[in-house]
């Protein structure tokens, strides 16, 4: 019994950690979306952060400065997304898929230019890194009967990206549900057209949220190569851009449903990790592949029945033009 | 005219306050329309002026340039006599002018209250703002009697309260001018006269007016002053008192209007149409067509009143064959159509029932295609214009610019785009498409929704002489002026029901506004009955 417990509170740990940059994600994809934007970028800019972190923490051995400079760049390509979407009213997919496909190819191009690993970015010393934080009394509370090994194992000892993650939920739900930013961001997503006759600017709302989402992924690149790993690799994101916007998309745009979302797809991560191996009595070995292939197969089954119509915000994807 | 401009603006007497709203030499182009030519207007303080015009005679044109959506190239705006640049929508509301857009500027999910607020809180935290919009919202309808639920959700209200929300956010805003572009168009009867009270109760407390509309009757009823607007000029000036409806649309169209006489004398034929019990419901389960018996017969116009979105256009799509049956039957021109039993469009089409759909865009027309790609839509296989496997377009060219001729569509080029025709024009390639092929069932939704004065004069006439050849014709409008003038009879629906049946020749425009409403006394007992 106590052992199938610290199982289920180690999986709701790693769940934990798989999910922190999904929900930096789906926060980052929520803000961008709300306005008006489609963001389908985010894989790249998760991929990109990861990257200018992992480069610049292996450079300069500073974690802090990792970290924004990450910022700065995902920012760099929001705002690049933002300058073709907004100012010249491109096709925000293929604009998100194009940034997609430049940070795929040149992440690996610059890594393999400056460092020559095949990609790979040097290993980093635990002072480059966001290392885990023990809570205080975290050793002293595991014995506390059933809610000391949570305290310990679950909430203590992440990053503080991790955390930052976890706040970024509240603080996003702030920001667009208690805010007046929030209320106009919200209204030009639905109607921008509304907007501007307020005498609001359309255009500078929509770049404050696709800049907002651009440091958010910068964060959740970030926590990829210098807080979750110790270096960048190529492809690291692998495609959880993605599976964040597709969380997000089942969370119907709102935060704290699109958090649930991470943490489901986290959860099945974690197991699908913790079952590698694993025998189960009449069945067999349960193959990893299948339990990593639902995040896709949830995606597409869920987004297939599950969601319901209309709920996107109603201006999304379609470029702003004062009539006439 | 211009003479009797200078007679109404000179019956201000010095020493009154300056006019709210002064308009001088604007001009404006784009590209190789010009909008507005020299536009003068003054807008007495306090009063409520009309402006009318056709479509594309530059009066929303004029309307964007006094609210900041668009800059005139030349000319002086002057607000309650201080000369203004407005720039955008901000330095409008600045001035104190308001917009009621012809389209709400409302967001569908926000409540009453966020929607007022947008744009105007009061701080960075949305919590104060919502007290002190809270608090201005109870103050202002004590002051105006204006009454809508702060914290109803706006796509969930009536047409008519989402429109008193949008002039309460034009009065939170502190307006003491307010622009009305077309208010009443989507509106019932009831409701636009509840509006017209609102408006006299804002102009009795010193707001100024100015009320954008193709209505005559609204003008006569409502304004003080009216302007008339046509090709981008300010054509006349008139005293609302002093003027008809008549003059004012001669000024409009630029030449006289002739009146169809319609015929209501002749004895329509047997059935074309006949339907029996026939209901539908939408993929969400809810019922659009509720029961529904009616018979047309070759020879006459039934009119089909009502509210948009009452199952109108539902009705039109079963009997065009766009959506099945979920029950009932209908006959047409012979052909029993039953759940079990469906009808394609294009079965439809063979057995001469033509269909004008109430969305040209949508349904109508394609409107990247040429005009002549479009004027063979639905009728493409038919053998005259085909050659083997290609459609032979000389032909199809060459028998589009008649059509165009016959129905007066302007330009006349079938190698136009059919999205570059106005409005007006593009209704004429389809009616042109439908009525051409002399169909015995004609089924017209909105015919001319969108429509100038001068089209709407010719395609009635279009109509009549069909039904005098003999085609049976079921007329679908939320027109109720157009219902009136066309139809021998008329039906009300609502809900998906039928719950009126008056012949045309009298009808009470009043009482075919509360079966609208379904706010009759009959309609009440008909439901308490079912």
């Amino acid at each position: 019994m106590a052992e199938s417990y610290t199982f289920v509170l180690l999986t709701l740990d790693a769940a934990l950690r798989v999910a922190t940059p999904l929900v930096l994600c789906a926060m980052a994809g929520l803000l961008s979306e709300r306005s008006g934007i489609i963001d389908i970028s985010l894989e790249g800019k998760l991929l990109a952060g990861a990257f200018v972190a992992g480069t610049v923490a292996a450079v300069t051995g500073s974690a802090w400065l990792a970290l924004l400079t990450a910022m700065v760049a995902t920012a760099l390509l929001s705002l690049l997304h933002g300058f073709a979407c907004i100012t010249h009213r491109g096709n925000q997919v293929v604009s998100g898929l194009a940034i997609n496909i430049m940070v795929s190819g040149l992440t690996v191009v610059l890594g393999i230019a400056w460092f020559a690993r095949g990609g790979q970015t040097p290993s980093l010393q635990a002072a480059a890194r966001f290392m885990p934080i023990e809570f205080p009394l975290a050793e002293t509370l595991r014995a506390v009967p059933v809610l000391g090994p949570i305290y310990t194992e679950v909430l203590s000892g992440h990053n503080l990206l991790v955390y930052v993650a976890l706040a970024a939920v509240p603080f996003v739900y702030w920001v667009v549900y208690k805010t007046r930013f929030g209320l106009r961001l919200r209204a030009v997503g639905e109607n921008p057209q509304a907007v501007d006759t307020a005498g609001i600017s359309v255009t500078g709302l929509r770049y404050r949220g696709v800049l907002m989402c651009g440091l958010l992924c910068g964060i959740a690149g970030a926590y990829l190569s210098i807080a979750q790993n110790a270096s960048f690799v190529r492809e690291m994101s692998a495609g959880q851009g993605y599976i964040a916007l597709a969380a997000m998309i089942f969370g119907k745009w709102r935060p704290l449903p699109a958090l649930g979302a991470c943490l489901m797809f986290g959860l099945l991560d974690a197991i699908a990790i913790r079952l590698q191996g694993v025998e189960i009595e009449g069945f067999g070995e349960v193959p990893v592949q299948l339990i990593q292939a639902l995040p896709y197969i949830m995606t597409v089954v869920l987004l297939a029945g599950f969601i319901g119509k209309a709920v996107a915000p109603k201006a999304i994807g379609i470029p702003y033009v004062k009539e006439r | 005219m211009i003479a009797s401009a200078s007679q109404v603006s000179g019956s201000i007497a010095q020493g009154d306050p300056p006019p709210a709203i002064e308009l001088r030499g604007i001009d404006k182009r784009f590209g190789e329309v010009h909008a507005n030519r020299n536009v003068d207007l003054r807008v007495a303080a306090g009063t409520i002026h009309g402006i009318v015009g056709e479509n594309g005679a530059g009066k929303s044109t004029l309307m964007s340039i006094l609210y900041g959506f668009y800059e005139a190239d030349a000319g002086e705006i002057r607000i309650n006599g201080r000369p203004l640049q407005i720039r955008s929508a901000n330095d409008a509301l600045q001035a104190g002018i308001g917009m009621v857009h012809q389209h709400f500027m409302l967001v569908d999910t926000f409540s009453v209250l966020e929607n007022v607020m947008l744009g105007a809180e009061s701080g960075a935290v949305l919590s104060r703002s919502k007290t002190l919009a809270r608090r201005e919202l109870e103050r202002l309808e004590q002051d105006y009697g204006l009454r809508v639920d702060p914290d109803a959700v706006v796509e969930e209200l009536p047409v008519g309260e989402q429109q008193r929300a949008e002039i309460l956010k034009s009065l939170y805003r502190g307006a003491e001018i307010l622009i009305l572009d077309e208010p009443t168009g989507v509106l019932t009867p009831q409701e636009s006269d509840q509006l017209f009270e609102i408006l006299r109760s804002l102009k009795e407390r010193g707001v100024t007016i100015l009320l954008i509309t193709h209505k005559l009757r609204e003008i006569m009823d409502l304004t003080d002053f009216v302007s008339v607007m046509r090709q981008g000029e300010i054509v006349a000036h008139r005293r609302t008192s002093e003027t008809d409806q008549k003059e004012l649309a001669e000024l409009m169209v630029g030449r006289s209007i002739e009146q169809h006489d319609v015929n209501r004398s002749h004895t329509p034929g047997e059935a074309v149409l006949a339907v029996k019990n026939v209901s539908m419901r939408d993929a969400k389960g809810v019922t659009r067509v509720d029961d529904v018996s009616f018979e047309v017969r070759a020879g006459e116009i039934v009119g089909i009143a009502g509210v948009a979105g009452n199952g109108q256009t539902e009705l039109l799509e079963l009997l065009s064959g766009i959506r099945p049956l979920d029950s009932g039957s209908f006959h047409a021109n012979g052909r029993q159509v039953t759940p079990q039993n469906p009808c394609s469009p294009k079965d439809m089409r063979r057995l001469h029932v033509n269909h004008v759909p109430e969305d040209r865009h949508r349904l109508g027309l394609v409107m990247p295609f040429l005009a002549s790609e479009s004027s063979i839509l639905g009728y493409q296989d038919r053998g005259r214009i085909n050659k083997g496997l290609a459609l032979d377009y000389p032909l199809i060219i060459k028998d589009c610019a008649e059509m165009m001729r016959v129905f007066d569509v302007r330009p006349v080029d079938p190698m136009l785009r059919s999205s570059n025709f106005s409005g007006g024009n593009q209704q004429k390639i389809v009616l042109a498409r439908e009525m051409d092929k002399e169909p015995t069932l004609l089924l017209v939704g909105q015919p001319t929704r969108g429509v100038d004065v001068g089209a709407i004069e010719f395609i009635h006439g279009q109509l009549l002489s069909m039904r005098d050849r003999g085609c049976a014709i079921l007329l679908v409008s939320v027109e109720l002026d157009e219902i009136l003038a066309l139809s021998d009879r008329i039906l009300v629906m609502f809900e998906g029901r039928i719950v009126g049946d008056v012949a045309g020749a009298g009808a009470d425009k009043k009482q075919l506004g509360l079966l609208m409403a379904n706010a009759s006394p009959d309609a009440a007992e008909s439901e308490a009955v079912s």
